[in-house]
């Protein structure tokens, strides 16, 4: 007899072999799972530890997770708040909740991303305490209370190996509609372009849609990339290819183009020259309280802004002294 | 009597925890399909299934390009998967010196231990540039994927044909051999045809896993949801496209994540009963 259960091996899917002397056995019929019903003595055969050990981790693993659970549940009930949503606005909130812990070391702050639709919806629905978004509220979330923590521009991004450094307005619309695929003519090499591209429900695809693209729809043809990050790490390794990311996240390993010949900067945000700038919201189900609104007036106080002036945002309040 | 007693206790409370699994099997099932169906019967499942335009904000949900693309990468997978791990099941199992295979063995296993993320993390670091430096276009493309599938599928295809090789009576090698056959007449003609059918549940449970990578694929398909026109082309599968949009989605675009869900429910399960019914047949 040769029967093996396979869940060892991939866990997902289990297939019963049979073969040579089995063959002719008259429960040859039966269902799989069947067989794990009426199996008694079967299972103390050569091979049925396997069978138990997937038994035993499962059930160990559901004991675990409980556990967790558990735990988690006791932290919710002791004090903390949850600050979900837009993955552009998650490491800038991240080095706040950072500065925030430092000053109130018995305060709890969780920050995690999911994007700003999701962050809302959370927020919505009691998961979050607060919700970033990196797009503006929509008509029907209007009921909501947003609270804009600063300004971010997004970055129109090439390779550093690519000559092209400034393009109009017009011009990016149209590569990214697709009515220009060569960089030839926009003054680059002879090759295709690669379009990289936010994935629907992004905030900052949102937010370029709306004051960049227009009515235009963005080229079916892109890539699509699920963060900021991974934008950047295509960008950066493909000469060809075009993306937009937040600001504050461009580095050495890529270039921001200037539009129209006006540089990404924070002179020229603040005075309104770079004009594809969109605000990070702070996202609350009715007026903050507690430890969301001493969180909130950190932020919108000088060292949270300052802290985010640092890192590149444009900060909504100007502050002043040292 | 009181062995008798504990004996029931725990053949029972093994009975609850093996039907507990099922539970949670049918409960995945019930949950997916009452998400996912109001939306198919709302678009209707033709335009959901054939429609070739994926644009959530307009409110288009054609998955038919992710169809196509989950098919393509899956075919190049085992087109990459079958040979490399045939050969391997053969050396392993024929030519191995034993001190060998102590080493190969738990290597080949350790393969399916490495994290998917992994995976998709080399193939976007190292083998992307590569496609796109020699072979043109964007780099991340089908090509990538099913390269990184198929050596994903590998341990998967090794372990089962090497188990059904090894379970054929000794007595088929010994009178191919004892015929005249040469050592690999009698693997090619003998061996390997006897054990066809596990062959083959291990190629159909390969596909199964390839169908189902989804980080991975996230990382080096390019998630483009235009019709691929060659294996060049970035794109973007059934489960990729659940990875990637779920966290943002909200409404109908929720319900139609949970829609492709459904048609990959199907599929896997046409994939699991087609190898059981393939590795039965054989028998019968």
């Amino acid at each position: 007899m040769i029967e093996k259960a396979m869940s060892n091996i991939e866990g997902q899917m289990t297939i019963e072999m049979h073969k040579n002397t089995e063959s002719q056995a008259p429960n040859s019929k039966q269902t799989p799972i069947d067989r794990i019903l009426n199996s008694k003595q079967r299972h103390f055969g050569r091979f049925a530890g396997f069978r138990y050990v997937g038994l035993w981790s499962s059930a160990c693993f559901l004991v675990i997770l409980l556990v967790l659970q558990l735990n988690v549940g006791c932290q919710r009930a002791k004090a903390g708040i949850t600050v979900a949503g837009s993955t552009s606005v998650e490491p800038f909130a991240e080095l706040l909740a950072e500065e925030f812990r430092f000053q109130h070391p018995d305060s709890h702050i969780y920050v995690q991303g999911g994007g700003s639709t999701a962050g809302i919806e959370a927020v919505r629905s009691h998961a979050a305490n607060i919700g970033m978004s990196s797009r503006t509220l929509l008509p029907s979330e209007k009921d909501l209370y947003a609270v804009t923590i600063a300004k971010d521009a997004i970055a129109i991004i090439v390779n550093p190996r690519n000559p092209v450094e400034d393009l109009p307005l017009e011009q990016i619309r149209r590569v990214f509609s697709g009515k220009i695929k060569d960089w030839s003519e926009l003054g680059g090499p002879h090759h295709q372009i690669v379009l990289v591209n936010r994935e629907e429900g992004s905030g900052t695809r949102e937010s370029f849609q709306k004051f960049l693209m227009g009515k235009e729809e963005i080229s079916l043809d892109s890539i699509v990339q699920d963060s900021n990050g991974a934008i950047r790490q295509v960008v950066s390794s493909d000469p060809y290819a075009v993306g937009y990311i937040s600001l504050g996240l461009v580095n050495a390993e890529v270039r921001a183009l200037r539009i129209s010949g006006i540089e990404p900067s924070l002179p020229n945000i603040e005075n309104g020259k770079y004009t594809l700038v969109r605000p990070f919201l702070f996202v609350f189900d009715g007026e903050p309280k507690g430890e969301a609104r001493s969180f909130l007036e950190f932020v919108l106080n000088q060292a949270g802004q300052r802290l985010l002036a640092q890192e590149g945002l444009v900060t909504v309040r100007k502050s002043s002294g040292p | 009597m009181m062995m008798e007693i504990r004996e029931k206790i725990i053949e029972k409370s093994m009975l609850l925890i093996a039907l507990s699994s099922i539970g949670i099997l049918a409960l995945i099932t019930f949950f997916i399909f009452e998400q996912g169906l109001p939306l198919i019967w709302k678009i209707g499942p033709k335009a959901f299934i054939l429609g070739e335009k994926w644009i959530p904000s307009k409110g288009l949900f054609g998955i038919y390009p992710m169809i196509v693309s989950s098919f393509w990468v899956t075919l190049g997978a085992l087109l990459l998967g079958i040979p490399l791990g045939l050969a391997c099941t053969v050396f392993l199992s024929e030519w191995t010196p034993p001190a060998v295979g102590i080493v190969l063995r738990p290597a080949i296993h350790l393969l399916a231990a490495i994290p998917s993320v992994i995976y998709g993390f080399w193939g976007l670091v190292v083998f992307v540039p590569l496609i796109r430096n020699y072979l043109g276009g964007p780099g991340l493309s089908i090509l990538s994927g099913s390269v990184i599938l198929g050596f994903m599928i590998l341990p998967t295809i090794i372990s089962i044909s090497e188990d059904s090789l090894k379970a054929l009576p000794p007595s088929y090698k010994e009178g191919a051999l004892a015929l005249g056959a040469t050592h690999w007449q009698t693997i090619w003609r003998v061996l390997i045809p006897a054990a066809k059918s596990g062959v083959v549940a291990s190629v159909i449970l390969g596909m199964g896993r390839a169908i189902g990578e989804t980080m991975a694929m996230i990382m080096v398909l390019g998630n483009s949801v235009k019709m691929p026109a060659s294996f060049l082309d970035p794109a973007r599968t059934l489960t990729t496209n659940i990875g990637l949009e779920m966290g943002y989605a909200s409404g109908d675009h929720r319900q139609a994540l949970f829609a492709t869900g459904v048609v990959l429910f199907i599929i896997i399960m046409l994939l699991n009963s087609l190898a059981i019914f393939l590795s039965r047949r054989r028998i019968g």
